[in-house]
C-alpha cells in the first residue's frame, strides 16, 4: 500500500508540471481559444515522448493532473487512449492526433460533438457493434462551445475505415478515457482553489483580506478533502484497470474492486468537485471572476466542458448503479 | 500510488469480519437500541480473546495504524457499536505514550482484554468547541489534588472504569496551557453520573465531580501538559477509528428498502443508491490514507478532519434523501409493520445530525482546515 506518489510518480509529476507551467501558461490557453489547440504545445509534449512510453495508466494520471492543472489546450486524454489502443507509429510521434467518440454513430454513421474532433486525423468509436478507427482529415474546425474544446462532427463511414473490435473493447477504452479525464478534472480542481486561496489573502474590503471571512473560508475549506479524495479514487480506478483484475462489486461491505465501476465512479467524482471547486473560486472572486480578464473563467469553464463532453451525469450514475445492482435491472 | 492491501491484512481483515458477524447479532442491536448504552461487551471480548484488541492499541507495537483502522472500519461498516471500544483504545495509546510505569500496568492489560471502558471527560457544559474555556478545575492540598465542576456529554461513563478528565490546574496561564489531564478511576468518592437522553437513543451523561481527592499518580501526561495530552488523543484518533464511514450502512438499509418496496428499479433512486456508493467509497479511500500516513510515521491530523467532514455531511445529506424517498413509511420506527428497511431509515435520519457535531464540529473543522491547512489568514472576530 502507498497511498500517495511514488518517487518515480513524483519526479512525472515535478517534470511535467514545470512542463506544463513553461509551456502552457493561461497566456498560450487563450491564444488557443476559440479552436482549443495549441500547435507548439503540442509538438513539444510530443517532445517529451510520452506517447510512444510504456506509461502506466497510473502514470498517465499523473501526468493529465499536471496538464489539466495548466488547463493545457491538447487533447491529452483522448490521444492517451488512442495511442494505446492503435499503437501506430503516427500516433506515437504525435504526427497524428487520436480521437475517440463517446457517443455511437447516429443511422447516418455521424459520430456527433466528438472531443478532439475537431483535430483529430483517427477517430475511433462504435458504428453500429462495431468499434472502427476511421483516419480521415481533421476539419480544424468546429462548433463554438463552453470549454472552447475542439469538437466536431465526425463521419465514421468516410476515409480509411477498419474494425478493430466490439463493444466490450470500446468500453474498455471508454474507462480509460474517463480516468485519465477525471485525472485532468483534479488538476482543475485544485487549480481553482489555488487561484481562491491566493485571491482571498490579496483581495481587501472592509480593510481586512476577505480570506479572513469566515463564510469564506469555509466555502474553501471544504474542497481540499474532496480533491484528495477525487485524485485517490482516480489513481484507484487507474491501477485497477492496469492490473487488469475483473474485479467484483460487494456494495453491502463498501467493496468495489470492478475497475469500470470505479473508472464511472471517478469521472463522476472528479467531475462534481472540478464543477464546484470553480464554481466557488470564481465566486469569491466577485465581479472580477466573471470578467475575461481573470484566469479563473478558463477553469471554470473547462471543469464543465472537459466533462460534460463525455455525457449526461445523471446517465453514467444510472449506468454504474447497473453495474453496482445488476440484479434490480432483470423484470 | 499502490492501493493493495497486504495479505496479512486481508487475512486480519477476514478474521475481524468473522468476529463481528458471529457477535453483533440482531439481539445484541436490540439491546444497545433498548438500554442506550452503545457497547457490545460480547463482541469486545471476544475481538480481545485473539489479540486483536491489543494490536489496534497505538505504540504497544502489536499491531500498527493499518491494523487500527481495519478493526474500527470493520465495525462501523457491519454498524456494530465502536465508540466505546475506540475511546478506550485510543486513551490505553495515550497512557502507553505519555503514562506512568503504574498507570500503564493498571490501564492497558484491562483494556486488550476487552474489559476496560475509559470516557472522556472534556466538554463541560459552558465549554464545547471552544474547550480551553473550561471551568472545572483541579487545586493543590498538600500532596493531593481537589477536584471540582461537571464535564457534559461524558458517554459511556455509567460503564467506564476510568474517565480522563481535563481540569484547569493554573489559572494564572493563558488558557491552553493552564489544563492538566487527570486519569481518574470512576469509583472515586465524589464523581457522580447523571444520564442524558439523546433523540437518537443513545445514552450519553453529566458527570460531577465534587471535592474528589486524587494523589500526584492520577496525573496523565505533565501538569500543565494536558492540552498537549488531548493532542496525542486526536491524533490516534483523527479519521482513524470509526467515524468516517456510516454511509455504509445507510446504503445498505437504503438498498433494502428499495427491494422490499419494489423502488429499486426507479431512475430517481438508482441514481442516489449510486451517489452515496461513491461517497462512502472515497470516504474509505480517505480514511485508508489516514491510516497509511499514521504507518508510515506521519501525523494524519488535518487529513483525518477533512475525511470526518466529508463523510458525515455526505451522510447527512443522502440520510435525508431516502427518509423523504421512503415518504411515511419513513417515518415509522423499529419494530412497526411497514417501517422502511424495518426502521433503519428511520434512525439513520435520527442519528445522522450528531456526525456533524460531535467529534469536532464541521464549522470547528473548517476553521482548522482555512487556517492550518490553506494558510488563510486569522479569521476576522
Ligand atoms: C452524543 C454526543 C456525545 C458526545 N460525547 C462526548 C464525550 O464522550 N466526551 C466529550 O468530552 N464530549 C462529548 N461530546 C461533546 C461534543 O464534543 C461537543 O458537543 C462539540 O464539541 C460541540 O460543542 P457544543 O455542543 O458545546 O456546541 P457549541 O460549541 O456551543 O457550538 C454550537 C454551534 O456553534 C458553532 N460554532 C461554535 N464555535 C464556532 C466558531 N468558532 N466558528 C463557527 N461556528 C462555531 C458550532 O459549529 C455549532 O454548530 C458529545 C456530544 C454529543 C452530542
Amino acid at each position: 500500500m502507498q497511498l500517495a506518489f511514488s518517487a518515480d510518480q513524483q519526479v512525472l509529476a515535478e517534470a511535467f508540471g514545470q512542463f506544463f507551467s513553461r509551456e502552457s501558461p493561461t497566456s498560450v490557453v487563450r491564444r488557443a481559444e476559440p479552436l482549443g489547440f495549441d500547435a507548439p504545445l503540442w509538438n513539444a509534449l510530443g517532445a517529451m515522448e510520452v506517447w510512444g512510453s510504456d506509461a502506466t495508466l497510473s502514470d498517465l494520471c499523473v501526468i493529465g493532473e499536471t496538464a489539466g492543472h495548466a488547463l493545457a489546450p491538447v487533447p491529452f486524454a483522448e490521444h492517451v487512449v488512442v495511442s494505446r489502443l492503435l499503437a501506430r507509429p503516427a500516433l506515437l510521434s504525435g504526427d497524428s492526433v487520436g480521437a475517440i467518440s463517446p457517443r455511437e454513430a447516429n443511422a447516418q454513421g455521424i459520430w456527433s460533438i466528438v472531443p478532439a474532433g475537431a483535430i483529430a486525423d483517427i477517430v475511433v468509436g462504435l458504428d453500429g457493434d462495431e468499434f472502427v478507427a476511421v483516419a480521415s482529415p481533421a476539419p480544424f474546425a468546429g462548433p463554438a462551445n463552453h470549454a472552447c474544446a475542439p469538437l466536431a462532427d465526425r463521419d465514421s463511414r468516410s476515409g480509411e475505415r477498419s474494425v478493430i473490435g466490439n463493444r466490450h473493447h470500446f468500453e474498455r477504452s471508454m474507462s480509460e478515457l474517463k480516468v485519465i479525464t477525471a485525472s485532468m478534472l483534479v488538476g482543475v480542481a485544485a487549480l481553482a482553489l489555488e487561484m481562491g486561496v491566493e485571491y482571498v489573502q490579496q483581495r481587501h474590503q472592509f480593510g481586512v483580506p476577505i480570506g479572513s471571512f469566515q463564510t469564506v473560508q469555509h466555502g474553501l475549506a471544504d474542497l481540499p478533502g474532496r480533491i484528495d479524495g477525487a485524485r485517490l479514487l482516480t489513481h484507484q480506478a487507474a491501477q485497477a484497470l492496469d492490473l487488469g483484475r475483473v474485479g467484483h462489486n460487494a456494495v453491502a461491505n463498501n467493496d468495489i474492486t470492478d475497475p469500470h465501476s470505479l473508472a464511472s465512479m471517478a469521472l463522476l467524482f472528479a467531475s462534481d468537485i472540478a464543477a464546484d471547486a470553480t464554481a466557488r473560486s470564481l465566486h469569491f472572486h466577485g465581479g472580477y471572476g466573471f470578467s475575461d480578464e481573470y484566469d479563473i473563467q478558463l477553469a471554470y469553464r473547462r471543469a464543465r466542458g472537459w466533462a460534460l463532453v463525455l455525457g449526461d451525469p445523471t446517465a453514467e450514475r444510472l449506468a454504474l448503479a447497473n453495474r453496482l445492482w445488476p440484479s434490480a435491472v432483470r423484470p | 500510488m499502490d492501493f493493495e492491501l497486504a495479505p496479512e491484512v486481508v487475512r486480519y481483515r477476514e478474521r475481524v469480519r468473522e468476529i463481528i458477524a458471529a457477535h453483533h447479532t440482531p439481539e445484541a442491536v436490540q439491546h444497545q437500541h433498548a438500554s442506550g448504552t452503545f457497547n457490545n461487551p460480547a463482541l469486545n471480548r471476544a475481538l480481545a480473546a485473539e489479540g486483536l484488541v491489543e494490536r489496534a492499541v497505538p505504540g504497544l507495537g502489536a499491531g500498527d495504524p493499518i491494523e487500527l483502522w481495519v478493526l474500527f472500519n470493520e465495525m462501523e461498516k457491519a454498524g456494530a457499536p465502536l465508540d466505546a471500544l475506540a475511546m478506550a483504545v485510543m486513551i490505553a495509546g495515550v497512557v502507553q505514550h505519555v503514562g506512568t510505569a503504574e498507570q500503564k500496568a493498571a490501564v492497558i492489560p484491562a483494556v486488550t482484554a476487552g474489559d476496560a471502558l475509559i470516557c472522556l471527560g472534556y466538554s463541560e457544559a459552558d465549554a464545547g468547541s471552544d474547550l480551553s474555556s473550561l471551568t472545572t478545575r483541579a487545586t493543590r492540598d498538600g500532596d493531593q489534588w481537589v477536584i471540582n465542576g461537571a464535564k457534559m456529554w461524558t458517554t459511556m461513563a455509567h460503564e467506564a472504569r476510568w474517565v480522563i478528565l481535563l481540569a484547569r490546574t493554573d489559572a494564572s496561564l493563558p488558557r491552553h496551557r493552564g489544563l492538566t489531564m487527570f486519569l481518574l478511576p470512576m469509583d472515586t468518592p465524589g464523581v457522580r453520573v447523571d444520564p442524558v437522553h439523546t433523540m437518537a437513543t443513545e445514552r450519553t451523561n453529566a458527570t460531577f465531580y465534587d471535592d474528589v481527592r486524587v494523589g500526584d499518580h492520577c496525573v496523565l501526561g505533565e501538569v500543565n501538559g494536558g492540552w498537549q495530552v488531548m493532542s496525542v488523543a486526536l491524533s490516534f484518533e483523527r479519521g482513524v477509528m470509526g467515524g468516517s464511514n456510516p454511509g455504509v450502512s445507510l446504503l445498505r438499509h437504503s438498498a433494502q428498502w428499495a427491494h422490499d418496496s419494489r423502488r429499486i428499479n426507479e431512475p430517481a433512486v438508482r441514481e442516489k443508491l449510486a451517489r452515496v456508493a461513491i461517497d462512502n467509497h472515497v470516504a474509505a479511500l480517505l480514511t485508508q490514507r489516514s491510516a497509511w500516513i499514521a504507518a508510515s510515521g506521519g501525523m494524519p491530523g488535518l487529513e483525518g478532519s477533512m475525511t470526518k467532514l466529508f463523510a458525515s455531511e455526505a451522510y447527512q445529506q443522502a440520510s435525508r434523501w431516502f427518509q423523504e424517498m421512503a415518504g411515511a413509511e419513513g417515518l415509522l420506527q423499529f419494530q412497526q409493520p411497514g417501517a422502511a428497511a424495518d426502521g433503519w431509515i428511520e434512525y439513520d435520519a435520527r442519528h445522522s445530525p450528531v456526525t456533524t457535531i460531535y467529534g469536532g464540529t464541521s464549522e470547528i473543522i473548517r476553521n482548522n482546515i482555512a487556517e492550518r491547512h490553506l494558510g488563510l489568514p486569522r479569521m476576522r472576530r
